[in-house]
């Protein structure tokens, strides 16, 4: 089961290109800069630009070089950025429109999306009366009710502020723990795609530069894109224990264990644990007397040139899981960093994402 | 207050104003939806012509009328042939000439209400299953409803206040082709001024209240 997309297409100053085989579940990243075509690519996708190319989604052929199946015959929900409701109807008959039009092949139950993306009480307002990020919820349940089997969102969040962000990134969490189709989620935002993504495609320029599991990928320290204060890597981990005096959390990963602040999450769920580059420091030796709480055993894999002559990104193992640490080239080479030396990673500050 | 004449001629107004809007809703509506979401090169000839009859005086616009479909005019051959007749001095020719007279007034609130609404609802609703008919119907019409309501109200009043085109076409005939404006020229010219004003002030009554119509329901569009 996959999502198998090429597809060329020109406009003056751009050019997309690109070839991919994405999973057929689960949460894919179009990540890059604006500009760099994600958005195009989801357009040409949906059928809403006329790329040369093909486009088979789990099996189904959408678009070969003979064939091009207009959008509104593509089994596919679209969530734009600017949710796009109509405005002559209430959210109800925003929420009906898809539904009545697939013929009832929905898989999901229209109560149970009302009730999962919170819907309930603004069935009878109409878009006008709706923030932003309500808007948005409405556009996700109103595309998943015309019983997509491709979801396709456009930087959802783009036009929110960052408290309604934090409010609405738990409904997106909620919401793909119960897909069972592929979701293909445009973001130029790195907390977003560590939180979300399960698979990443790192766009640049029109071209697919990088793509894989995310861990793996965002753990990569040759990306042609510098992902900057947001190099980090993302794993996942299990909790372990909760601390009620110190109000701590531990986390066990393969390779380790971490302490964190405990923001509720019961013992033994799984969670995803991000750590950036710039909260890494590194040692030779264990030091105890750090206010640094969590200090792991670790080997380095490989460095790499940052942006800036002064700094280096550096690659790490601890266990089967790869960090990132960025410190300046002078005390790599004072620390005699050379790939497979034993070295402690001290981790200044660890976040539970999702 | 008004003699049958007068009543018969409001009568005939309000004919020639009713089934030239509807026809004008039924024609123009294609139009400024094809208008509106062209990008050749063809847009700016096709909205010149649409928009000839604003500058035209009527009685260039009539000419050229007569000419066509006159006996030697190749749409009066036509409508020979189809054994109606000539339209000229009919009220089916009156139709016509009213027609492509107030067709701007019609095209162009239509064309504005679908340019404003753009492709972006339309993008939305083919992503939800609806094929461009669908979509038409469903969403682009129902949002460029004050286009419509405009292009009715306008379409309606400018046919009801045209003259020099009714004249030129219908000529004079009593319940045939005698609107009000004709008649009230006919009371000026047998100097019949107390008929001429009464016919008169009814009309500067009734353009005050369309135009106010107008007003409010665009203000209220805006509000809501």
């Amino acid at each position: 089961m996959s999502v198998a997309a090429r597809f060329a297409l020109a406009y003056p100053g751009f050019a997309l290109d690109v070839d991919l085989d994405l999973p057929g579940s689960g949460v894919t990243a179009l990540f890059g800069q604006s500009g760099c075509g994600k958005t195009t690519l989801l357009r040409c996708m949906a059928g809403l630009e006329r790329g040369a190319g093909r486009l088979a989604v789990n099996g189904e052929t959408w678009q070969d070089d003979s064939l091009f199946v207009p959008t509104h015959r593509r089994p596919l929900g679209y969530v734009f950025q600017d949710a796009r409701l109509f405005a002559h109807l209430d959210v109800a008959r925003n929420l009906d429109f898809g539904m009545r039009r697939s013929r009832g092949a929905a898989t999901v139950k229209r109560e149970a999306i009302i009730d999962l993306l919170g819907l309930g009480p603004l069935l009878d307002r109409l878009p006008e009366r709706l923030s932003g990020g309500e808007q948005q919820r409405v556009a996700i349940a109103r595309a998943l009710l015309a019983a997509p089997r491709l979801l396709l969102m456009d930087e959802p969040l783009a036009s929110l502020d960052h408290a309604r962000k934090q409010e609405f990134l738990p409904w997106l969490e909620r919401l793909r723990d119960e897909l069972d189709i592929p979701l293909i989620y445009v973001s130029h935002a790195p907390d977003e795609v560590a939180r979300l993504a399960d698979h990443i495609v790192v766009m640049d320029a029109g071209r697919a530069v990088a793509q894989g599991p995310l861990a793996e990928t965002l753990a990569r320290i040759d990306l042609p894109i510098k992902l900057g204060e947001d190099a980090g890597a993302v794993f996942a981990a299990t909790v372990a224990e909760r601390d009620a005096e110190w109000h701590l959390a531990r986390v066990e990963f393969d390779g380790g264990e971490l302490w964190v602040r405990d923001n509720g999450t019961p013992v033994g769920r799984a969670v995803r644990v991000r750590i950036l580059a710039r909260d890494v420091s590194i040692a030779n030796s264990r030091h105890d007397d750090v206010s640094i709480m969590n200090l792991l055993p670790a080997t380095v894999v490989a460095h790499a040139a940052e942006d800036h002559p002064s700094q280096v990104l550096v690659q790490l193992r601890v266990g089967e899981t790869l960090l990132l640490g960025r410190l300046t080239r002078r005390s790599a080479q004072r620390l005699d960093l050379a790939p497979g030396r034993e070295v402690w990673v001290q981790i200044k500050a660890v976040a539970l994402v999702g | 207050m008004f003699s049958p004449a007068d009543l018969a001629a409001i009568w005939l107004t309000l004919k020639l104003a009713t089934v030239t809007t509807l026809l004008l809703l039924l024609i123009g509506t294609p139009i400024a939806w094809r208008l509106a979401r062209m990008r050749s090169w063809w847009k700016g000839p096709l909205a010149a012509v649409v928009a000839m009859p604003l500058v035209l005086p009527p009685t260039v616009l009539g000419f050229y009328l007569l000419l066509l479909m006159g006996p030697h005019g190749p749409v009066g051959r036509f409508t020979e042939w189809l054994g109606i007749g000539l339209l000229p001095f009919s009220f089916g020719g009156l139709v016509v000439a009213s027609v492509i007279y107030s067709l701007p007034f019609v095209v162009q609130p239509l064309q504005n209400a679908f340019e404003a609404i753009g492709e972006r609802p339309l993008e939305a609703a083919a992503t939800l299953r609806a094929s461009p008919l669908d979509a038409f119907f469903s969403v682009a019409v129902p949002l460029a409803r004050p286009g419509f309501l405009t292009a009715t109200i306008l379409g309606f009043a400018h046919t009801v206040g045209e003259f020099g085109i009714v004249l030129m076409i219908g000529g004079n005939i009593p319940d045939k082709t005698r609107v009000v404006s004709v008649q009230i020229y006919d009371h000026v010219e047998a100097m019949d001024y107390a008929a001429a004003h009464g016919l008169a002030a009814g009309m500067v009554v009734f353009s005050f209240l369309v135009l106010l119509a107008l007003y409010l329901l665009n203000s209220r569009g805006r509000r809501s």
